[in-house]
């Protein structure tokens, strides 16, 4: 029996039960059925035992006292007693002295009908209370942050949104200020509450306290539904539950996930669905002819699609198909075979030329959250994981911090990792390839970098099968293949290492799996792999490698497309050079925008196809470590919008083919036959209680420990369950336990397929690299680096985030500064030779590499994006006069 | 009875020059130092402290050599005194940080060495500007006199001694808040178990928390054995102590004496101690420990000054400093200002000591400035019961540290004590003694 096996017993209210060593009271007499009330304890926080409210008796050497139940680990033989007088005399004082100076205004607080102090007073709590002094007094909400506003009469001193800004977030940006009856919750003086985790604090704050302003004032709790759904804010696909109050959006909550997000969001995540909610929204398919737009109706709409999509179809080349990481993985497939097997082309590309070579996904191990937290050593090869994968980075950050992981990264400049790093090496763009050999590489020599030599000497000395290389994009500036053969190098060297995806975009690893790039069918198979069941299904798939998104824009720019479609796409403001997108959209005869929102690049599109939003249907999505979960459907969708699958189903009618769909089951039918990653698996099982959690692919083991571990705990997360849920609290964890996929067999020889593709030499897949100029003196090399907050679209439309895009900086490092004599704060101007990029804040970071300058990427239009294009690229800054 | 003063800690206050190295040495300062670490094995002076019987005061009154014995084992363990001292009314250890600051490094010293630090803190309270510069001066000579540093004397003993300045909070004289303190926390109390600072100390190493006047014993046990030191006293409680002796007293201030070799009644009477009180004044109260004990009435002014002896009325001696209040005083209001004191300096972690803390003083202040109900005064006990199950001593608790059962202890004995004395506040609508 190992150690996780062991088991304690102890005696609560009279019953022995059994407990994990370490677990604290509260915890384990949970899981026997007993709740003991509580505030500052929550499941995913470090106790602090303060707010008293779980005293119980327990046994010691001197007979029982009250101790707190949070706080005190079982013992063997421990004896607890709950609901002795004594301790109920104990926790109904807690609760009046709680009750003592707090406002009770109730009727006009957002928490009322789902407070834990409301709930619990109800349950253990005095009827009256004798206090007639006067209470506390404070100004009624003031505002911490853009985001969140703090009513210090309602706080109860919980400790619970500081210990999370402190220790899960990392930044102590609120903390307690005075003492005595007079300590309060508080910023520091100047410094907002600006966090990207904020909104954690308000989901498990137990009170009114702390207010998000997107759901201040906007719904009463007996008034929501739910549903519980996946967050597509980026691809780390952290679990939610979805509110709505009169079909409008009005909350995220995040799910208790053990293997994702363990309850926790970023607030892009959790505030971004105000952009379902917005008036710009699309709700009509548009045709355009010239420069008049007129409303149509779907039949129209396809009508004039079908012409020219009928005249490109004798040259399947001149279709192309843009953008999908937006998409379900149920559309992405049914796009996969409109494109591929209806249209022929190959030339679709979910990624915007932002991303990395697909076959460092379909040809490697891939590891997953828990195997890169679990990871002897975590390689990051990868932009800032804070800005692109929030809660990955906490997840990361606690491993580091906790559980002894030891982080190396390769990096162009100081990252909100680094100081969790055990090795932090700063390497010039176009030498990462180069630095991981000589990590990798055996030599005599000690490497002169002291962080080389600390970094080669951990991955030496660690267990290659516990070696997880996350791969993301470390530059969106200039070629990825640099960074690329960087990755290819280090799985190669380490047979075993894993490969933990970095990519960012909502479902890319979906599409990616869907076949949704080029060169791919579902399943991770190149074109020459499909499967029988494929080639039976498919009829046709492509023979000739299609074109990439850069690809496809130069081609288009060309006049070699005809019928170009952007679905969820904006290639104007997210591919390399938004000049080349507009001239190639300007030149393409019919373009087809398939979006919910509209952008930059739908201004040129003849053809508008209003899309529904994810939480206006059903569907799934897949994240960064290959877990398939399901998109809860809350709201009827906008307008007339539709799911993109339907579409692709109506525009194969339209040119008079049968994708053979008719529902989603229809098409996890055909995906669990065709795509040997996606075997075994369907919509049903997928939707089973067992799996709620999700479901990776490919099936590895029918009988998996990975505990479901999904809990609707509403004091850990108020509101929660405010739905199904009425009375005293319960925790009514769901599947909690639960060891396996129910309805869902492993199936090995699809795994085995899946295995077989991954052969031993990554390097060899991709191409050489291309001659590297020389810096010339006063040069620099640009590095563009993604924001969080980068005023993407769907941010733009999110009104309370919308103001929290930073404009872009430029960062250089120390000596480039000192050298250049620019000092930090002055404004400066970004030139390419032939443009400028004018006003930007300068920022002196030492953490940067001599000669290069990084540059914050923005948002909608692609303004950075316009001085730094192409490959070789260097830049000069001047300084402006103030 | 005659009266046993017994000068140990408190010998060199009335001298000047023995607050700079020469007087102290002149005065048979550093001897002990100089014994311990040439001629004596740490585990020799843990016996003698053993021995000693050498009871911890800083309040909790716990042996020291037993505190010693318990410190886990580690290869880094810290020694940190505590001279917050900002208990109302208790002031001992601001006489001895400001008249006798070298036998306070001293004896930080010899308990460093006794039980292996690594390094020494003094944690000391921040008002006191006079004690912090010639705590500071007195280490500093030491440095260069060779009796803090490298090998001092010349032995294979080897430790640093920082000073550091409180910030103003009462609850930081809390052992384990003024742990958090030193390492630049909020001053919050850390939960026992497990963090008991022997076990689980500073920067999570073990460490021993001891006072200025405990320390401040051990040159004198050091020269004269842990024996001589038991020869005092009685029972557990060995030595001397410093009474800080206050209140309605004619001669207030510092006494050492002998332990339980005189009364509650000796202290306040004796014309070369407290003198008695004013003409034609009465004894209404002591408080016989500082403001965390419950109080004793005049009936109990023959009870012993030690330890178990107080303990055995219901009380404590606490901190050891005795606060007389005569038959002019209005019992109310008196423990009113206890109250405030302590709603004031609750570090506010803890529902119970923040929200009843300020709860009962509230009420406290109603009844004294004359809106008092009668129903107050078992809302008032119940307010205790919550926070110490009971009202009895010494205290359960609902609380993290043993400030919160503090609060009860002046309320509920002058509700118990002086209850008419409640009632006619409530009936007059205030306070019969304005
Ligand atoms: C609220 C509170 C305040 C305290 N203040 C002091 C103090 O100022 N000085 C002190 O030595 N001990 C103080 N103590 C006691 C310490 O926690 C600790 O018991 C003592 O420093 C140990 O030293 P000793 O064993 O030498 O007495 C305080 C305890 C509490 C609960
Ligand atoms: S604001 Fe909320 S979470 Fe923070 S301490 Fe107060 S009650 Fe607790
Ligand atoms: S980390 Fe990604 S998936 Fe999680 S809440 Fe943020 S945007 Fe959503
Ligand atoms: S009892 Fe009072 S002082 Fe002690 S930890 Fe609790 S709130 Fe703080
Ligand atoms: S003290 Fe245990 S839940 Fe707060």
């Amino acid at each position: 029996m190992n150690d996780s096996d062991a088991t304690v017993k102890l005696v609560v209210d009279g019953h022995e039960i059994q407990a994990k060593p370490g677990e604290m009271i509260i915890a384990a007499a949970e899981k026997a059925g007993v709740l003991i009330p509580r505030f500052c304890y929550h499941p995913r926080l470090e106790p602090v035992g303060v707010c008293r409210m779980c005293l119980v008796e327990v046994k010691g050497p001197r007979g029982f006292s009250l101790q707190p139940a949070c706080y005190l680990p079982v013992a063997e033989g421990m004896e607890v007693v709950t609901n002795s007088d004594k301790a109920k005399k104990a926790q109904d004082g807690v609760l009046e002295y709680l009750l003592a100076n707090h406002p009770l205004d109730c009727p006009v607080c957002d928490k009322g009908g789902e407070c834990p102090l409301q709930d619990q007073t109800f349950v253990y709590g005095p009827g009256e209370s004798r206090f007639v002094e006067e209470k506390r007094h404070y100004p009624k909400p003031i505002p911490i942050s853009k985001l969140v506003y703090l009513d210090r009469e309602r706080c109860i001193q919980c400790d619970r949104c500081t210990r999370f800004a402190d220790d899960v977030a990392g930044e102590a940006l609120i903390n307690f200020i005075g003492r005595g009856g007079s300590i309060q919750v508080n910023t520091f003086p100047d410094k907002p509450f600006s966090s990207y985790f904020s909104g954690n604090t308000v989901q498990i704050c137990p009170v009114g306290a702390l207010t998000a302003t997107p759901y201040r004032f906007k719904a009463r709790p007996w008034d929501l539904e739910q549903v519980e759904s996946t967050c597509v804010g980026c691809s780390v696909g952290c679990q939610i539950v979805v509110q709505s109050s009169e079909n409008e959006l009005v909350r995220y909550l995040g799910l208790d996930s053990e293997a994702v997000n363990h309850s926790w969001l970023c607030d892009k995540g959790r505030f971004g669905f105000e952009s379902v909610n917005s008036s710009d929204r699309l709700g009509t398919p548009t045709i355009r002819n010239g420069t008049a737009a007129k409303e149509a109706s779907w039949t129209e709409a396809m009508a004039k699609l079908a012409e020219p999509l009928n005249r490109a179809r004798k040259r399947p080349e001149s279709i192309a198909i843009i953008g999908g990481a937006h998409l379900a993985n149920e559309d992405l497939y049914v796009w996969s075979k409109l494109a591929k097997s209806i249209f022929g082309t190959d030339s679709v590309d979910a990624q915007l030329g932002d991303g990395l070579d697909p076959r460092l996904l379909t040809r490697t191990n891939r590891a997953t959250i828990a195997d890169a937290v679990g990871a002897e050593v975590l390689v990051l090869l990868s932009g800032d994981i804070r800005e692109e994968l929030p809660v990955l980075f906490l997840r990361l950050r606690e491993a580091a911090i906790s559980s002894g992981l030891k982080i190396v990264e390769l990096t162009h400049a100081a990252t909100s990792l680094t100081p969790n790093a055990a090795a932090s090496i700063v390497v010039s763009p176009g030498q990462v390839e180069a630095t991981v050999r000589s990590l990798v590489e055996q030599s005599g020599q000690e490497p002169s970098d002291p962080s080389i030599a600390v970094a080669k000497a951990i991955i030496a000395g660690a267990d290659p099968n516990r070696i997880v290389v996350l791969a993301g994009r470390m530059n969106q500036a200039g070629s990825s293949l640099d960074q690329e053969r960087a990755i290819a190098t280090l799985i190669d060297a380490k047979p075993g290492s894993k490969l933990l995806s970095g990519l960012r975009r909502a479902n890319v690893n979906g599409a990616i799996d869907m076949g949704f790039v080029p060169g791919h069918l579902p399943g991770r198979c190149a074109l020459t792999e499909g499967s029988k069941e494929l080639i039976d299904a498919w009829k046709q798939v492509p023979t000739q490698i299609g074109r990439s998104t850069p690809e496809i824009l130069a081609a288009a720019a060309n006049g070699e497309i005809d019928v170009l479609f952007l679905i969820g796409a904006d290639p104007i403001s997210d591919a390399p050079d938004p000049e080349l997108s507009e001239r190639a959209l300007a030149k393409v005869g019919t373009v087809v925008s398939v979006e919910t929102l509209p952008n930059a690049s739908t201004r040129f599109a003849s053809i508008i196809l209003p899309a529904a939003a994810f939480t206006e249907r059903m569907g799934s999505t897949t994240n960064v470590e290959s877990r398939i979960s399901l998109l809860g459907q809350k709201l009827v969708s906008f307008g007339l919008s539709r799911p993109e699958w339907m579409i692709a189903v109506e525009i194969a009618a339209a040119i008079g083919e049968d994708l053979g769909f008719e529902s989603m089951h229809d098409v996890w039918r055909e995906l669990s036959v065709v795509s040997p990653l996606h075997r075994g698996l369907s919509l049903q099982a997928l939707g089973s209680p067992g799996t709620r959690e999700g479901v990776l692919v490919p099936v590895r083991r029918s009988r998996v420990s990975i505990a479901s571990n999904r809990s609707l705990d509403p004091v850990a997360t108020p509101g929660i369950i405010s739905v199904e849920h009425s009375g005293p609290p319960s925790s009514s964890g769901t599947g909690r336990g639960s060891d396996a996929y129910p309805g869902i067999e492993a199936n090995a020889s699809a795994v085995e397929s899946v295995d077989s593709r991954i052969s031993g030499d990554l390097l060899d897949l991709l191409a050489t690299p291309n001659e590297v100029a020389p810096i010339g003196s006063g040069d620099l090399v640009p590095v563009l680096r993604r924001r969080l907050f980068d005023g993407g679209t769907m941010l733009v439309r999110s009104k309370n985030l919308t103001e929290l895009a930073p404009a872009p900086r430029v960062t250089v490092g120390g000596s480039t500064a000192a050298s250049m004599g620019f000092a930090a704060g002055s404004k400066v101007t970004l030139s390419n030779g032939t443009s400028e990029l004018p006003d930007l804040e300068l920022v002196v970071d030492r953490g940067v590499a001599d000669g290069v300058v990084v540059v914050d990427l923005d948002g909608e239009s692609g303004l950075t994006r316009r001085v730094i294009q192409g490959e070789n690229l260097r830049l000069t800054i001047k300084l402006e006069s103030v | 009875m005659t009266l046993a003063p017994f000068k140990i800690v408190s010998k060199r206050v009335d001298d000047p020059e023995a607050v700079g190295l020469q007087g102290y040495l002149a005065t048979g300062g550093y001897q002990a130092l100089k014994r311990a670490v040439l001629d004596l094995t740490p585990e020799a002076i843990r016996d003698q402290v053993m021995q000693a019987s050498l009871l911890g005061r800083g309040g909790a009154g716990f042996e020291a050599g037993r505190k010693w014995s318990m410190l886990k084992k580690s290869d880094v363990r810290y020694l940190v005194i505590n001279g917050d001292e900002s208990e109302p009314a208790t002031f001992k250890d601001h006489m001895l940080v400001e008249r006798d600051p070298h036998q306070l490094v001293e004896g930080a010293l010899i308990a460093g060495y006794a039980i292996g630090a690594a390094r020494i803190f003094i944690f000391l309270r921040g008002e006191f500007a006079l004690g912090l510069e010639r705590v500071q001066a007195a280490i500093n000579e030491a440095y260069e006199y060779g009796a803090i540093g490298r090998n001092i004397f010349g032995s294979d003993f080897s430790i640093d001694l920082v000073l550091h300045p409180g910030a103003g909070a009462y609850i930081c004289g809390e052992e384990t808040a003024l742990l958090e303190s030193l390492e630049g926390k909020r001053g919050f109390p850390r939960i026992k178990p497990p963090y008991f600072p022997a076990v689980i100390g500073l920067y999570g190493q073990p460490t021993i928390v001891n006072n200025v006047e405990t320390v401040s014993n051990l040159p004198w046990i050091v020269m004269n054995g842990g024996g001589e030191f038991s020869e005092l006293g009685v029972g557990r409680s060995r030595g001397t102590r410093l009474f800080a002796l206050s209140g309605d007293v004619i001669r207030p201030g510092n006494y050492e004496l002998e332990m339980v070799k005189n009364t509650f009644r000796d202290l306040i009477f004796d014309p070369e101690m407290g003198g008695g009180l004013a003409p034609g004044r009465q004894v209404k109260a002591v408080i016989p420990g500082g403001v965390s004990a419950p109080w004793l009435g005049p009936d109990q002014l023959d009870v012993l000054l030690g330890q178990d002896e107080v303990a055995a009325v219901g009380s404590m001696l606490g901190s050891g400093s005795i606060i007389v209040m005569d038959d002019s005083t209005c019992m109310v209001r008196a423990a009113w200002r206890i109250a405030k004191f302590f709603a004031r300096e609750s570090c506010g972690q803890c529902t119970p000591c923040r929200e009843g803390g300020s709860w009962i003083e509230k009420v406290m202040r109603r009844i004294e400035t004359g809106s008092g109900r009668e129903e107050d005064l078992d809302l008032l006990m119940d307010l205790c019961d919550n926070i110490v199950p009971g009202v009895s001593w010494p205290p359960q608790q609902t609380t993290i540290c043993v400030l919160g059962p503090s609060i009860p202890s002046s309320v509920a004995t002058a509700i118990r004590m002086f209850r008419d004395e409640f009632l006619l506040h409530i009936k007059e609508g205030g306070c019969p003694y304005e």
